[in-house]
């Protein structure tokens, strides 16, 4: 067991030895991900598109996706100039997904980003306050978990102005952080209980220093975990509210095509190409994410191993 | 015949740092209605070498030699044997058992489902009147088998595991630490009950435990484990008394004897730390912390060599007995 | 006497316990700690042994009578109780639970000087805290991680974050209680070490008469929420006076010339305790007979709270001072 490293040295060098193990400890929990199938799978998935929303730009410049320029013919079935065939006005399917992709991992990732920010405060906080103060924000955890989603978002949105990728953000961020502030305020109150806690209350820590340095440090593993399936959810949002038409309509989202697809009668024209693909992206994406946080989890909690 | 013997068992965990030595060449033997005490501390394997009585060890650990219960053995049995030999023949009361109990199930439930699971036709009158035999045996009434176990106590908790243990009638009961984490008071109600089922039914007994005190007043025989061997063997009083290895000596006086004044302000207790697993030091793996340590120790390979009648030692300096 | 640098006066502490009915874990109690002094409180689980050492940490507000500091009443307020914590440190049971194990050794100990702000050199501190209590070289265990360390060294490096802030006095809760028998021993050798080197008063609270023995200048021993018994360690330990303490020291396995007095019945409810003498459903001489001449005082009388200071005092109408 004895390592030989640096006896002592300027705080310099301890930081870095703190990096080292941060680093080693990164690589070990890659080599476990590594392992399981599922989540390369969907980490496979995740990269393809990413690779797809970031190339977009370069692929299909942005003429090939507007109304107005587009060249081929209107809901022409996939072809060797069209491998998706076009939609009604006459663009590239393939063109039209790839710039989707944008929108909805974008969307996906702030929204949760907002979602995990509020999650985590308000789970934490109402774990750690006991009195008042946490049963007050329990309480508004529970009250934001039992209104329904769907509504909420739809009236959200229209209150804010719809129409803008940023509005869908904030909406999707501010409905959607209720389950993970009661999974964190479960996982708090377990390690509240945990004698270091009662330790650094014995040394005169104050609330912030307990919530920042004991409980957060180790809630994060699971607040990750959760992370992913959180995108998951919030993308579907996207795609749903999207279709709803609350979205911003020169954003060509999968949702926002799927809209117009059942709009402009494409079912009835039998053009498969128009509606299939956006639905299937979208489950892709989510299946991606979802596979990817659940071996997350199995990593962070073994006992839910097995492959 | 012995009721349990241990020849040369060796187990060994396989690890992400590679093989690790947990026991090391241990024999041992207990005869029915005798109570063999094992006493080590973390690192010494004792819990290793008891989990194979019943084939407990984890696919990672690999076991050498033989490990005979009633003259058979248990490494080679096959899988129907040995679900049948689980219980009936030997049977364990775990470390923290108190907390093995199931929350939401009625105690007696628990305790009859080792009884139902080796005799399927049991009678529902005939299980819970065994229940309340078992219960009367290790000292509490019969209507504690409607109780839940959040409404009874630790030591209440830790008899009702030592019912589930005689449940099916065992010839062998292996208990690990049954009495490490309750009070004084309650500790010597469970010991008062371990030594009467053990007389009354002649069961033969292996106690584990980290203190040597309790071992020596609840056991006919002692071993001494240290780092995966036995170290010392004997008459569990006279290892306690007159001990024949400078660890069973530092060990019996870890807890002092209240009332001798050479012990007051004078806690008495080795350096440094038992080694983990695997990382026993070099010739007698005790040296680095042995008060009496020689150049030779840390060099010469030992082995349990007698040192009395009925004694073994592995010390260099132990007294000497011609073979 | 010695002036006391921590004291409880007339302790009542009370929690809600199951269905509503009020459960006391603290009954009215009077200790006191001196300057240089160790005191051991024994008592077996329930007794209320480990609320009364967190009252007078601060740690819990009592609902009667005071926590002296010095002399002077405890206030509750944040600043108060924040400076009370740099004289009074607690050493928990389980070393193993008491460090966070995504903390490293350093931060571990560093962790009370960053929470009071200390303003000198954290690094120094924390070398000397780790080497007093005995991980030498400080520098090697600076990095590495309690998983990586044995049971006696956590608790070590648990010791050394309690020392970092230089307090008055000590309260070790079961100190070696979760350690390997032959590391037990350091572990209290080390306290006793801190006694006459740093000049500590250390308050260990345990089940185990063993490390009062070894270590203690002075015993309280606690039944129900109340100190029973209380003196020098030999006197009590010698010639007990109490029939509880008598009983208790009966049945601990070193002690092989006197007979076990196992006490019938279960450990007792806080929510429903007798009348009278506490302990007098369970007394072996009320049951004997050898208490006949006192038995309606025990049965009805309640008895004083025993001072807390000084001499060789017991909690009982039979054999009580």
């Amino acid at each position: 067991m004895a390592s030989d490293q640096q006896t002592g040295g300027a705080p310099q060098g301890r930081r870095a030895i703190a990096r080292a193990r941060r680093r080693e400890a990164l690589a070990r929990g890659w080599g476990q991900f590594r392992t399981r199938r599922a989540g390369m799978a969907g980490l496979g998935i995740l990269l393809f598109f990413t690779l797809s929303a970031l190339l977009a730009p370069v692929l299909f410049p942005p003429e090939t996706i507007s109304v107005t320029r587009a060249t081929g013919e209107l809901l022409a079935p996939p072809s060797g100039e069209f491998w998706l065939g076009t939609d009604d006005s006459g663009r590239s399917m393939l063109a039209l997904l790839a710039w989707g992709a944008r929108v909805s991992l974008t969307v996906g990732i702030a929204a949760t980003l907002i979602s995990m920010v509020i999650g985590t405060s308000v789970g934490i906080a109402s774990g750690h306050y006991h009195g008042f103060g946490g049963a007050a924000l329990q309480r508004l955890t529970d009250w934001v978990l039992v209104i329904p989603f769907l509504p909420l978002a739809i009236v959200l949105a229209t209150v804010l102005g719809g129409g803008s990728t940023v509005t869908i953000i904030v909406v999707i961020g501010v409905t959607s952080w209720a389950g993970t502030a009661r999974l964190i305020r479960a996982q708090t109150l377990s390690v509240e209980g945990r004698p270091y806690l009662e330790r650094s209350r014995a040394l005169g820590s104050g609330n912030w220093h307990q919530m920042t340095r004991h409980v957060l440090p180790n809630v994060f593993p699971l607040v990750l975990a959760n992370t992913t399936l959180t995108v998951a959810i919030a993308i579907l949002s996207e795609t749903t509210l999207s279709f709803l038409g609350l979205g911003d309509p020169l954003r060509p989202s999968w949702g926002a095509t799927l809209d117009q697809a059942f709009s402009n009668g494409a079912v009835s024209a039998g053009a498969w190409w128009y509606i299939g693909p956006p639905g299937l992206c979208v489950v892709l994406v989510v299946l991606s994410f979802t596979m990817i946080g659940r071996a997350l989890e199995q990593i962070v909690n073994p006992r839910l191993g097995g492959q | 015949m012995a009721v349990l013997e241990l020849e040369d068992v060796s187990v060994t965990y396989r690890s992400a740092e590679g093989a690790v030595p947990a026991v090391r060449g241990v024999s041992l033997s207990v005869d029915a209605g005798r109570s063999l005490g094992l006493a080590g501390e973390s690192g010494s394997g004792k819990t290793s070498v008891t989990s194979t009585v019943l084939r407990l060890l984890p696919k990672s650990a690999t076991v050498t030699g033989r490990v005979l219960l009633e003259g058979e053995d248990v490494l080679t049995m096959k899988w129907g044997r040995l679900r049948a030999v689980r219980w009936a023949t030997a049977s364990v009361v775990f470390q923290g058992a108190m907390h093995a109990l199931n929350p939401v199930q009625r105690v007696g439930h628990q305790i009859a489902e080792p009884i139902r699971l080796h005799e399927k036709s049991v009678s529902e009158p005939t299980a819970r009147k065994r229940v309340g035999e078992l219960l009367e045996q290790v000292g509490l009434p019969s209507r504690v088998a409607q109780s839940y176990p959040h409404q009874l106590s630790g030591g209440q908790k830790q008899r009702v595991m030592i019912a589930m243990a005689l449940a099916c009638g065992p010839k062998l009961i292996v208990a690990d630490e049954p009495t490490t984490a309750l009070d004084v008071m309650v500790q010597q109600q469970v010991l008062g009950v371990l030594a009467d089922r053990v007389q009354d039914l002649g069961l033969a007994m292996v106690f584990i435990s980290h203190d040597l005190s309790v071992l020596a007043s609840a056991c006919d025989d002692l071993a001494v484990m240290y780092a995966g061997q036995v170290v010392e063997q004997g008459p569990s009083d006279q290892v306690f008394d007159d001990a024949h290895h400078p660890y069973s000596r530092a060990l019996g006086g870890a807890y002092p004897r209240i009332g001798d004044l050479r012990f007051r302000y004078a806690p008495s207790g080795l350096p440094g730390d038992p080694p983990f697993p695997g990382e026993a030091p070099s010739g007698c793996a005790f040296h680095p912390r042995c008060p009496q340590a020689r150049e030779v120790c840390a060099t010469t390979d030992v082995e349990l060599r007698p040192s009395g009648e009925r004694r073994w030692s592995s010390c260099l300096f132990a007294p000497e007995v011609g073979t | 006497m010695t002036e006391s640098v921590l004291e409880a006066r007339g302790i009542e502490v009370t929690f809600r316990g199951r269905g509503g009915r009020p459960a006391r874990a603290v009954d009215g109690v009077d200790l006191s700690l001196g300057r240089g002094e160790i005191v051991a409180l024994v008592g077996e689980s329930g007794c209320g042994k480990t609320t009364l050492s967190r009252t007078l940490l601060g740690l819990e507000r009592p609902s009667g009578g005071e926590v002296l500091v010095s002399g002077r009443p405890l206030e509750y307020s944040a600043a108060a109780l924040k400076k009370h914590r740099r004289s009074a440190q607690l050493v928990l049971q389980d070393p193993t639970g008491a460090l966070n194990p995504r903390r490293s050794v350093y931060e571990a100990v560093a962790e009370g000087l960053r929470v009071h702000r200390f303003d000198g050199d954290e690094r120094a501190a924390v070398a000397d805290a780790l080497a007093r209590a005995g991980l030498r070289p400080p520098e090697r265990f600076f990095l590495r991680y309690p998983h990586e360390l044995s049971g006696g060294q956590r608790q070590r490096v648990v010791i050394a974050g309690a020392l970092v802030l230089q307090p008055q006095v000590i309260i070790a809760d079961e100190p070696v209680s979760s350690l390997d028998a032959s590391v037990r021993g350091e572990i209290l050798a080390l306290l006793l070490s801190l006694r006459e080197s740093l000049g500590l008063s250390l308050l260990v609270v345990t089940h185990d008469l063993g490390v009062a023995w070894n270590i203690a200048d002075r015993i309280a021993v606690m039944y129900l929420c109340r100190i029973v018994e209380q003196g020098p360690t030999e006197e009590v330990l010698s010639a007990p006076k109490h029939p509880y303490t008598r009983a208790l020291l009966s049945v601990v396995p070193e002690i092989d010339h006197v007979e076990p007095i196992v006490l019938t019945g279960e450990p007792p409810d806080p929510t429903a305790i007798p009348t009278g003498c506490r302990f007098h459903p369970r007394c072996p001489a009320l049951r004997d007979g050898a208490a006949d001449a006192v038995a309606t005082d025990c049965r009805g009388k309640e008895l004083p709270v025993l001072s807390g200071t000084g001499g060789h005092e017991a909690a009982c109408w039979l054999t009580g001072a």
